[in-house]
């Protein structure tokens, strides 16, 4: 086990660099950030020379990959355009979206197994059929409709809701988000949960345990639910990474203002300090969501057994 | 039924979800009605940090004009420069002046505001080393090119053409006869600033400190800033509310939303999409005024094919085969307006607004303009192609429609094509390192309400934002000329005349003119948005 972690982190590295150089190299072929800084004007020439010296632009790309990787170590991400530090806007940004993408994995957990649960015991009857065609639905809507909808009916038609979330995101407003967040992959959770537990439930272990006069709650959560739940946890595992950089729209719509929306202003800005300190934090977020869901693997069915 | 259960517990779950939600909903932040209500308001992340001539966009630009006052301050309603904190202006040569500060001014921390506020903040702004993106406002005065060369340090400081006097009066030398430059000192770029702004920069980044009838209360950046109504303001135009608390909107739909749902008071930026609704929605609580912004069509001068005495025929028969009020009203729903001359209706016929100077070269000719383009010799590589920014704006949807305007008229589907950029950083970058070679969008937003401010910066040979490297002799004399009168009616007519070479030239196609548009909630009243489309904050007022 400490020998498979230690080698699973060594694989890091690379898919570290390698991303990071990537996401540098993309944001460097957009074109000249400091042209934009000016506004419908062109910067006059010494200004912006002084501003790409600041930021460093006026170094060859290589270079400046170096120079930053190497300040990235040393816990410094650079200065955005507006003079705040970028480890300062992580600090604002990413709580927000981990309390975001923390509602949006406890709807998936709570309502996404229950369902499946449900509906993988009940194969055929009704309750399963509504649950099939309901996340069929789901599944198919963009988040985006979900969101503006749920936004219009409950923000402005009903007023249960703000229709957007104040600066400091509190937990109760971030739920609706939540939703609208988790929506689809509450979907495909439940429909992943379904299957495995329907397939279960023939297994022979399931029918020993039933021979052996076990209560059937235990059956179903410990015996049945335990061993159908390793799909659900891979996909919940990635799910956790997609979900914080995948917020941009929902954090648009809600305007919340977290990673989601740094890394569009970023982009818009073409600011390479933020959108690659961003991107980095995410592909570690990716890395070690990855490995939590191997090493839960061991947990979950004790017949997994790493070298 | 244990399933059962389970569903049961997840809808309560929701239930209880929804309820705690609303809970939170509500309240909208604080202060009573009457002249201690506080105004919530749509904002935008600013892109530079806040610092007098370091802003040159909008949202910035209005956190300026809530905490400062300059030597003028233009009337929210007639774009006439009046003094502020300038007790007098005075020149004889309209080259040399002699500034004289009012008394009884100070900063929101006390300090007294004297020559050397302006003085010292004019020097900082101009100091190549402080990086200012505005530095070239203080281009005129002499010495600029010392302390802010083309390349290269910087080998004075301070600007030689300023000396303070003593406490109350400094003088200033210009490099150039400039009859209409005390006008310009409306804008925020020439704001005087408090000695802790040099003393510990980084605090006052962080919570700016002026003399305007705010002080900001709280700010947390990206995200919010509360400016609350200052008390002991000397001036004249106090708050009539407690304060402004502006908010940052990821997207100005989510904003329009707010507004609609009654969490928000103020959107100064109606979003495209809901102009069809805004009417239904807001009706007389909808503002759609004219500012001092104009769009054009801008050619590349640099090459040689635009650079033809054929190709001025093209370009004026392109600019006739536009049909500009189809376009301004199914594309923005009319908040804009058919351009007819290069300025802006918000200069007022005095300050040199003029219906139709443009004439028949502006206004849409389908058989002239396409007769007009074939006896140019034809679009210059046979298609003209219109680059524009995709990310931002609706500018797509014109460009489409300005084609769509050119195909029909030259009856050819591919004689006008858009050209869409990525980024607007991109697009800019492309302009300023003239890699264009078709048209591309332009635009200009004036920076004080002057006529000269709309056609020096822009067309002069070889001005800060002259992109397209047009140059024209006797249009650069008539503009020097209109510098050096110092009648201001006389001053006028001959930049007027200098707009009549344009004509004859059409360096760039004039298209419309930008209009503002906001809306407001029911709880406050006298709402207005400025020449420069920003709402006039310390008048309105709360219910």
């Amino acid at each position: 086990m400490g020998r498979y972690v230690i080698r699973r982190l060594l694989q890091m590295i690379p898919v570290f660099f390698g991303t990071t150089l990537l996401i540098f190299l993309m944001v460097n072929v957009m074109g000249d950030p400091i042209a934009g800084l000016c506004g419908d004007r062109q910067c006059d020439p010494a200004t912006a020379a002084q501003l790409r010296t600041e930021f460093g632009l006026d170094k060859p790309v290589w270079q400046q990959y170096l120079t930053y990787m190497g300040n990235v170590f040393t816990g410094d991400f650079g200065t955005a355009f507006n003079g705040q530090k970028v480890t300062e806007l992580m600090g604002t940004a990413f709580p927000i979206t981990i309390r975001l993408t923390l509602v949006a994995i406890v709807f998936e957990i709570v309502i996404g197994i229950s369902l499946g649960v449900v509906t993988g015991l009940r194969r055929g009857r009704p309750v399963d059929t509504a649950v099939l065609i309901l996340t069929l639905i789901v599944i198919s809507i963009p988040t985006f409709v979900t969101g503006l909808l749920l936004q219009l009916l409950l923000g402005v038609e009903w007023g249960v809701i703000k229709p957007s979330v104040s600066p400091e995101a509190p937990l109760n407003e971030l739920i609706i988000p939540g939703l609208v967040v988790a929506s689809v992959s509450l979907a495909y959770v439940t429909r992943l949960t379904r299957t495995s537990i329907a397939e279960n439930t023939r297994a022979d272990y399931v029918r020993t345990a039933t021979a052996k006069g076990l209560p059937r709650r235990r059956v179903v959560v410990r015996h049945l639910l335990r061993n159908s739940l390793i799909p659900v946890v891979t996909f919940i595992g990635t799910d956790v990474g997609a979900l914080m950089g995948g917020a941009i729209v929902t954090e648009r719509i809600f305007n919340i203002h977290g990673v989601g929306y740094q890394l569009y202003q970023g982009i818009l800005r073409q600011n390479s300090q933020t959108v690659v300190g961003f991107v980095t934090v995410l592909v570690l977020v990716f890395l070690a969501a990855n490995l939590i869901v191997d090493l839960l693997y061991a947990v979950l069915d004790p017949r997994i057994r790493y070298a | 039924m244990r399933g059962a259960t389970h569903v049961k517990w997840a809808a309560c779950a929701a239930a209880v979800a929804l309820a705690a939600t609303a809970c939170g909903g509500g309240d909208s932040g604080g202060g009573g009605g009457g002249a201690d209500g506080i105004v919530s308001s749509s904002w935008g992340d600013p892109q530079n940090p806040l610092e007098p001539a370091n802003t040159n966009e909008v949202q910035g630009g209005k956190v300026l004009d809530m905490i400062f006052r300059g030597l003028k301050k233009y009337d929210p309603k007639t774009g006439e420069a009046t003094n502020m904190l300038a007790e007098k202006i005075e020149t004889k040569d309209n080259q040399n002046f002699t500034v004289t500060v009012k008394d009884g001014w100070t900063f929101s921390n006390g300090e007294k505001i004297t020559a050397t506020s302006f003085v010292n903040a004019w020097n900082y702004g101009a100091l190549l080393k402080n990086n200012q993106k505005n530095a070239y406002f203080f281009g005129y005065i002499d010495g600029y090119d010392k302390v802010h060369p083309e390349s290269g340090k910087a080998s004075a400081t301070k600007l030689s053409g300023l000396k303070v006097v003593d406490e109350k009066t400094f003088t200033v030398k210009l490099s150039q006869k400039f009859s209409l430059w005390p006008d310009t000192l409306g804008y925020p770029a020439f704001a005087p600033l408090p000695k802790t702004f040099f003393t510990d920069h980084a605090a006052w980044v962080s919570k700016p400190i002026g003399n305007g009838p705010y002080t900001i209360d709280k700010y947390t950046k990206g995200s919010s800033m509360s400016l609350r109504k200052w008390d002991d303001y000397p001036g004249d135009d106090k708050a009539q509310n407690g304060g402004i608390d502006l908010k940052v909107y990821t997207d100005n739909n989510t904003a329009y939303t707010d507004l609609t749902a009654g969490n928000l008071d103020l959107v100064d930026d109606v979003p495209a999409s809901q102009l069809k609704n805004v009417k239904a929605d807001l009706g007389d609580r909808y503002i759609n005024t004219p500012a001092g912004i104009i769009q054009t069509l801008a050619f590349p001068f640099y090459d040689k094919n635009w650079n033809t005495p054929g190709a001025i025929k093209v370009r004026q028969g392109l600019s006739m085969a536009i049909n500009r009020p189809q376009i301004t009203d199914r594309i923005f729903q009319k908040t804009r307006t058919p351009a007819s001359d290069w300025t802006s209706p918000v200069l007022g016929e005095d300050g040199g607004f003029k219906k139709g100077l443009c004439g028949k070269e502006c206004t849409y000719n389908a058989a002239e303009a396409k007769k007009m383009i074939e006896d140019g010799g034809g679009i210059p590589g046979g298609q003209l192609k219109i680059s524009y920014n995709a990310d931002t704006g609706s500018h797509k949807e014109w460009v489409d429609a300005v084609c769509n305007s050119i195909n029909k008229v030259m009856g050819n589907n591919k004689a006008c094509v858009g050209a869409p950029v990525g980024t607007f950083a991109d697009f800019r970058s492309q302009v300023s390192q003239q890699k264009l070679h078709g048209a591309w969008r332009a635009g200009w937003q004036m920076d004080y309400p002057l006529i000269q401010n709309f056609l020096q910066p822009v067309y002069y040979t070889n001005a800060s934002s002259n992109d397209g490297k047009w140059n024209n002799k006797q249009f650069d004399d008539l503009v020097d000329k209109a510098n050096a009168e110092s009648d201001k009616a006389k001053a006028v007519s001959t930049f007027q005349d200098a707009e009549k070479v344009m004509v004859q030239q059409m360096p760039v196609i004039p298209l419309w003119y930008q209009n503002g548009s906001a809306g407001y909630s029911e709880n406050v009243t006298n709402v207005s948005l400025n020449q420069f489309s920003v709402p006039v904050y310390e008048q309105i007022k709360v219910k």
